[in-house]
């Protein structure tokens, strides 16, 4: 399970995440005196510990890319197949997120909405593939399309296997965002709605979808930023074909295995960029959508 | 009345039917397909002395990674939950922070960090302590892609709980040790076992971290997800079905053990 995303709306609404602030808090004469050195202590050691472990490798692909100079970093990242990989990447990252968001949506609704023999079974086999190595799930793909494909379907070596796979790893991350706020909506407003003659869709697309918003926004985010990311699960089905299935992902390892140590930091700070552009967007959605929920409330 | 029911009916199996082709029919196929020549075959699979030392390596790193990545997350938990410092949030995006780094980049990061012509390449080439393509380089990218779960699965609960049973012990005689044990562990410990059993999932499950950062020698330096992937390029694909049969029993252990947990959850909400 490369690069589990676990499906936290508070990974990336720290409103909700940090109600610490409002809780009571000890008094300060009664701990602060005895602890303040201390706390001062724990978060030394913490920062120390997270320093080494990811800022300083980090902040190495950084020096990297900055020692070969701007152009050399304009160079790796506008490269052919630098830019072809990019294409393929965010192309089918595009599609999967919205096969991500209707299905997810769908399974997310008939999980909570719907009452049916074996539905437990259902939303405990959702989180399969967040448990499955990339590896396997790679394998996984293969036995279903690959050359010896049970049901006849090819897909070894073809975008849409890329895709395959990358809906696979992706499948529980819009389902495990919306379900929690579906459960928590009041369904009052919906049944005087439906009393005052509005049908199903419509009550559906003007009070249920609006209040799902937010978390279909995150739940899209989280998959579209894992695609983005992912390696394990595309690199035997998509075989790495320049411009058809490489992803940048896989042309960054090539670039470190022929020691183009540059060129692998400048398409690593790409693809960095992307995946924080997306999280910082939804933090900015996320907030808006907390405090309007405040004043409503 | 009949045209909510016909919807309600197609999105219901639309839904498993996606669920059935996404998820269930891929994974069948591939449990039938180790076992088609048998138990037997599958058992000798995955007991070659490369599937041995591979399984080894694996728990070695788990052994190494898990434990500290539990001391340090509960550490880092109780920092951002109680403590009141400069830079908290921070330290709370830095704890983050894993969750958006591709695996590839993982390994990226710590080629140029630690590799022999890397930024502190020193500690290889002077000190003589191998870390890219040896096990300290496995156990680097291990610890950096599990960092937040821990972290991610304990928060929440400190928070919710807050500090007044702590209080009321530490009024009551108890030092900070004691307190912990006696207080601070117990409630946790669901949250705390449940970020320990995807802490370990992960470590066993990760691939594009340590095929970046191993030597992937056979019976020295693959992990499990290693071999897989060597015995698929060689062409041995039922030795490759068989590890993922058996990486595959470690994500269903995963599976149960989170819905339990959850149940448990749901029943101490309700009896509160």
């Amino acid at each position: 399970m490369t690069t589990a995303i676990i499906p936290d709306p508070e990974a990336i609404r720290p409103e909700l995440a940090q109600p610490g602030s409002q809780l009571p808090v000890p008094p300060e004469g009664l701990r602060a005196s005895r602890n303040s050195g201390f706390t001062s202590l724990r978060v030394g050691v913490t920062a120390l510990w997270l320093s080494v472990i990811v800022l300083l490798p980090l902040a190495a692909i950084a020096w990297q890319a900055a020692g070969g100079g701007w152009q050399a970093f304009w160079l790796a990242v506008t490269s052919r197949a630098a830019v072809e990989s990019l294409q393929v990447t965010l192309g089918i990252s595009v599609v999967v997120t919205v096969l991500d968001v209707l299905f997810g949506l769908a399974t997310a609704w008939v999980l909570v909405r719907d009452n049916f023999v074996g539905k437990g079974l259902i939303d405990a086999v959702i989180d399969l593939p967040f448990a499955l190595p990339t590896i396997v799930t790679s394998l996984v793909m293969l036995a279903l399309y690959g050359k010896n494909s049970p049901v006849h379907i090819h897909l070894q070596h073809t975008p849409p296997g890329v895709g395959m796979a990358l809906a696979f790893v992706t499948l529980p991350l819009v389902v495990r965002a919306v379900q929690p706020v579906l459960l928590e909506i009041d369904r009052d407003v919906e049944e005087a709605a439906a009393s005052l003659g509005a049908n199903g869709l419509k009550v559906f697309t003007t009070i249920v979808l609006p209040s799902l918003a937010p978390s279909l926004l995150t739940g899209a985010g989280l998959a579209f930023s894992r695609c983005v990311a992912e390696f394990g699960s595309v690199v035997t089905i998509g075989g790495a074909v320049p411009g058809k299935t490489e992803v940048s992902s896989q042309w960054i390892r090539s670039l470190i295995e022929n020691d183009d140590r540059t060129g692998a930091a400048a398409m690593s700070i790409v693809l960095l960029s992307i995946s924080f552009t997306v999280l910082v967007l939804l933090r900015i959605v996320g907030g808006r959508a907390a405090k309007r929920e405040e004043k409503a409330a | 009345m009949t045209s909510s029911f016909w919807a309600r009916h197609l999105i219901r199996y639309v839904t498993l039917a996606y669920i059935g082709v996404m998820l269930v029919v891929p994974v069948s196929i591939i449990l039938w397909r180790t076992f088609k020549p048998g138990f037997g075959q599958f058992w000798s699979w995955i007991t070659t002395p490369a599937a041995i030392a591979a399984l080894d390596l694996s728990l070695v790193v788990v052994a190494v990674v898990v434990p500290l990545n539990v001391v340090f997350g509960v550490l880092t938990s109780l920092l951002l939950a109680r403590g009141r410092f400069r830079g908290r949030a921070a330290l709370q995006s830095i704890v983050d922070l894993p969750f958006a780094v591709s695996p590839i980049i993982v390994g990226v990061a710590l080629i140029l960090l630690w590799g022999s012509a890397g930024a502190l390449g020193f500690v290889e080439n002077d000190l003589g302590i191998k870390i890219i393509f040896g096990l300290p380089g496995l156990i680097l990218v291990s610890i950096f892609v599990t960092l937040p779960f821990v972290v991610r699965e304990v928060q929440p609960v400190l928070q919710e709980v807050g500090t007044e049973q702590e209080q009321a012990a530490a009024t009551l005689g108890s030092g900070p040790w004691q307190t912990f044990w006696r207080i601070t562990l117990p409630t946790i410990r669901w949250g705390l076992i449940y970020g320990t059993v995807l802490t370990t999932a992960r470590t066993l499950g990760e691939f594009g971290g340590v095929i970046m950062v191993s030597s992937n020698l056979p019976g020295e330096s693959q992990t499990l997800t290693l071999l897989v992937n060597d015995r698929y390029a060689r062409g041995a694909e039922y030795g490759a079905y068989a590890l993922s049969t058996l990486l595959m029993g470690v994500a269903v252990v995963f599976l149960i053990v989170k819905t339990t947990l959850l149940v448990r959850r749901k029943r101490a909400k309700a009896a509160v």
